[in-house]
């Protein structure tokens, strides 16, 4: 028996690219380590953020975690796009099929789990207990374990790199194909084991917001008073809850297949492979659901924000994203309408998709009868939220039309369909978070990102995204199909150019995001927010410091009104001095959320090798270490009165100043 | 049933981490997601379980006077597990450990039948490798019967918790989390029984 099971030598791909890549990861983590030495900060690093179980630096670190799976993952992009503009009119192009499958296959995976999840929930991990007057969400520990399970399965993809490879079955890894007939490398298992374990994680982040959401939220604070962002966040938690689930289901029964010879999906044996896709999408839909309502959210605060106004139709907002989750779970089947079921089901699936447009248009409504006579502050918030509301509008009028069955048959797998889900995601999901990101930026860091910056990469985002996908909809029309390699078709060649110079504008975007990071951090001193209301905001967040104190609220505040933080400048009890204060019972930071998310790390490593030792160590070490946590003494501690008091004048005294 | 318990420990309101009513309700929440992930398990089931391959059906491998035995087991075990909660609610430690160790080894029995069953199918070549139809139904019920046996493991350490230290209200919580997760499996395992076992007898 091997002791390294699969593992060899051979593992590692000896492509001029990859290697390249190692090379250039290699040197930065060398640097980043020496200089964490030499500063003497790793000490620093493990107790007050990797062991933290704050939800704000655990939302702070989720972001870092997304940010660097974008530049992973704009990668994969910008090189199938490249690919795609030389590799015409007979030309190979300069990626290999095997290298390009995985590229795609990674690019979706990483972009919708590791990229765009990490945003919404570091998002949410941030804003969501601050606006409903919690210290913290209801289980601390479980937070930073979800974190570290999403850590887990991103360290599974990008070792993929390194060792061995990435599944060649695009991002739904649909079998036949992802089984071990016609893939019998590790590529699918990286695939399941990645998405298995940070799914895992997410079902624990649904269960744990979902109860802070219904038992901690401050005193007078009904349900239909939360704020509209913890709102859209709650259903996108019921939505987790309920789907990703399946996906833990539908992966298990891949990996027996692959792993004991199971026959849920093979072609021999009575296997059924639309089973699998059944499932997938059960969750798949559901799960663009979770990317987006959040993201809704997030614009509906902006723009109640920025035009100094109440939002418009609250309850309808409330009812509408209700009304798309539950439509989200019956729609699945429009995902593969080409299966052949009867016309009367697709039917059905077709109905249902185009429904959902309804509760959508009353969103956009509520959002422009929002700025309607309002004095719109076109702060970089305000831009991404105005670019949203016209560019995700082309893509709900897309996606209507991908809902008729008929049309479907003609535009399936088409580069329409790429076309309408970017547009959705990019221009719906992402514009959404980084217009959330330099919103509440302020409040998470205590000072500003630079505007000009901010606003260079909202106009490259948003031209590069319309020279990037308007082509692909043309594309789709003159019936080019998603995931080919290299093309042949004369006319099809101007198509692709303009989509490939659209990739590069939109990675000056990103540059400038980075840039105006960099440049926040450099002018730091000149940008301050000391009074912890840099937009003049509605909602309870904006209340505390800049950054938040690390207890949240002094005291519970009393909620009147869904604007709370409005309702107590008006009525003039906000920023109010106590006499004295009780002490504050808070959780103390754990090291067993690392250790076991290095656990599981090891276990999926294992597994996907068929290091068969080293997953059974590792298993049981993830169920001890989980017991010990569980009997461990010294998980909190209180914060005393005079130390309470002395934060919370500091604040006082700098908004009195402001 | 275990939020009575803790109603006293809640209260005096305060905003405390991980009080006994969060840990109850995110449990309940926690048992909705197993419970898709089983229906999902069911939908499978209901999809290839006509699909032997030319192999045996449930009507040829079925022994329901074996499953009979095993049913009875884990019905009495939810009961046990039930006077253990009474016996938690008054205090009782030498009642929460003794009827633990019943539950336990009703639970044990059940598994062991499992096992049993499981053992016997595949000596007769009638492994979960055989057909979509054995996939599924090895699936279905030996995921039902692998949270059994975390359930075992659960009672185990609830034992030697409750032997060391009592029954403080952190305790008692747990306790009734874990009775939540065993009358759960004992649902689950009725619909097992009824759409695997009896409908797949007839």
């Amino acid at each position: 028996m091997n002791l390294l099971g699969k593992l060899s030598w051979d593992a590692i791909p000896y492509d001029p690219i990859v290697l390249g890549t190692l090379a250039v990861v290699a040197v930065g983590g060398a640097a980043l380590f020496v200089f964490m030495t030499l500063a003497k900060k790793w000490g620093w690093l493990w107790r007050e953020w990797l062991t933290s179980v704050d939800h704000k630096r655990l939302g702070i670190m989720y972001i870092i975690l997304a940010f660097v799976m974008l530049i992973r993952g704009f990668a994969d992009a910008i090189m199938m796009r490249t690919q795609l503009a030389v590799a015409t009119n007979g030309s190979e192009g300069y990626l290999p099929p095997h290298h390009y499958d995985q590229i795609f296959t990674a690019h979706g995976v990483i972009m919708i789990i590791f990229m765009a999840m990490p945003f919404m929930i570091g998002l949410m991990n941030i804003i969501l207990p601050l606006q409903i007057g919690a210290r913290d969400v209801a289980f601390p520990f479980l937070n930073n374990l979800s974190f570290w399970l999403a850590v887990s399965g991103a360290l599974l993809v990008n070792i993929s790199l390194g060792l061995g490879e990435f599944a060649m079955t695009g991002w739904v890894a649909y079998p036949p194909l992802s089984g071990l007939e016609f893939s019998p490398g590790v590529g699918v298992d990286y695939y399941i084991w990645a998405l298995q374990i940070s799914g895992i994680g997410t079902t624990l982040t649904g269960v744990n917001f979902l109860v802070t959401v219904l038992k901690m939220r401050a005193p007078g604070m009904k349900l239909m008073d939360m704020p509209i962002f913890t709102w859209t966040c709650t259903w996108a938690n019921v939505l987790i809850v309920a789907s990703f689930p399946i996906l833990t289901a539908a992966l298990a029964m891949l990996t027996l297949d692959r792993y004991l010879d199971f026959h849920f999906f093979t072609n021999d044996a009575g296997g059924n492979s639309m089973m699998y896709i059944n499932l997938f999408w059960a969750w798949g839909h559901p799960e663009v659901y979770i990317l987006v309502l959040p993201a809704f959210g997030i614009f509906s605060e902006i723009v109640s924000t920025f035009t100094g106004k109440r939002l418009f139709g609250y309850k309808s907002m409330v009812y509408a994203s209700g009304a798309i989750s539950i439509l989200g779970f019956i729609v699945w089947l429009h995902h593969f309408f080409t299966m052949g079921s009867s016309a009367s089901v697709n039917a059905f699936f077709g109905i249902m998709t185009m429904i959902i447009a309804i509760p959508t248009g009353v969103k956009l409504f509520n959002w422009l009868f929002t700025m309607y006579k309002g004095r719109i502050r076109l702060e970089v918030p305000m831009l991404w939220t105005i670019g949203f509301i016209i560019l995700f509008s082309i893509g709900g009028m897309t996606g209507v039309l991908l809902a008729v069955p008929g049309a479907d048959y003609v535009l399936h797998n088409s580069l329409f369909l790429i076309a309408h889900f970017h547009n959705t995601i990019i221009a719906g999901a992402v514009f959404g978070y980084l217009a959330g990101f330099t919103f509440w930026f302020p409040k998470a860091m205590g000072f500003h990102l630079d505007p000009k910056y901010g606003k260079i990469s909202f106009w490259c985002w948003s031209v590069g995204f319309l020279l990037a996908f308007m082509p692909l909809y043309v594309l789709g029309f003159l019936g080019m199909t998603r995931r080919l390699n290299h093309t042949d078709n004369p006319d099809w060649n101007i198509w692709l150019y303009i989509a490939a110079v659209g990739a590069f504008v939109i990675a000056i975007g990103i540059a400038a995001q980075f840039v105006q990071l960099f440049l926040g951090f450099k002018n730091k001193d000149k940008n301050l927010d000391k009074t912890g209301d840099p937009w003049n905001g509605h909602t309870l967040e904006w209340s505390l410091a800049s950054p938040p104190q690390f207890y949240n609220f002094a005291k519970i505040p009393h909620v009147e009104d869904i604007d709370a933080f409005t309702d107590m400048k008006e009525k003039g009890t906000a920023y109010q001095r106590h006499a004295s204060y009780e002490p504050i019972h808070m959780p103390s930071n754990t090291n067993a959320g690392p250790i076991m998310g290095l656990l599981a790390t090891a276990l999926g490593f294992a597994l996907i090798w068929h290091i068969w030792w080293l997953a059974g160590a590792s298993f049981i070490g993830l169920i001890v270490a989980f017991i010990c946590r569980a009997y461990a003494s010294n998980t909190d501690y209180y914060v005393q009165p005079d130390e309470v008091a002395r934060i919370e004048n500091e604040h006082l005294d700098n908004v009195a100043k402001g | 049933m275990s939020t009575s318990a803790t109603a006293h420990h809640d209260a005096h309101h305060d905003e405390h981490h991980d009080t006994g009513r969060n840990t109850t309700l995110g449990f309940w929440i926690y048992l909705m997601t197993d419970c898709i992930l089983f229906s999902c398990f069911f939908a499978t089931y209901a999809v290839l379980f006509m699909n032997t391959a030319g192999g045996v059906s449930g009507k040829d491998i079925f022994d329901l006077d074996l499953i009979a035995g095993g049913t009875a087991a884990l019905l009495l075990s939810s009961i046990t597990f039930g006077f253990a909660m009474i016996s938690a609610y008054k205090q009782n430690k030498g009642g929460v450990l003794f009827w633990l160790a019943v539950t336990f080894l009703f639970g044990a029995t059940f598994i062991a039948i499992e096992l049993y069953e499981f053992n016997h199918l595949i000596h007769a070549g009638h492994g979960p490798s055989a057909s979509a139809f054995l996939t599924a139904f090895f699936s279905l019920v030996g995921l039902h019967g692998l949270h059994v046996t975390a359930g075992l493991l659960w009672i185990t350490v609830m034992f030697i918790d409750v032997a060391k230290r009592g029954l403080p209200d952190r305790t008692v919580t747990r306790l009734g989390c874990l009775s939540l997760f065993w009358h759960f499996l004992d649902v689950i395992w009725i619909c097992v029984f009824s759409f695997v076992y009896l409908m797949g007898a007839m």
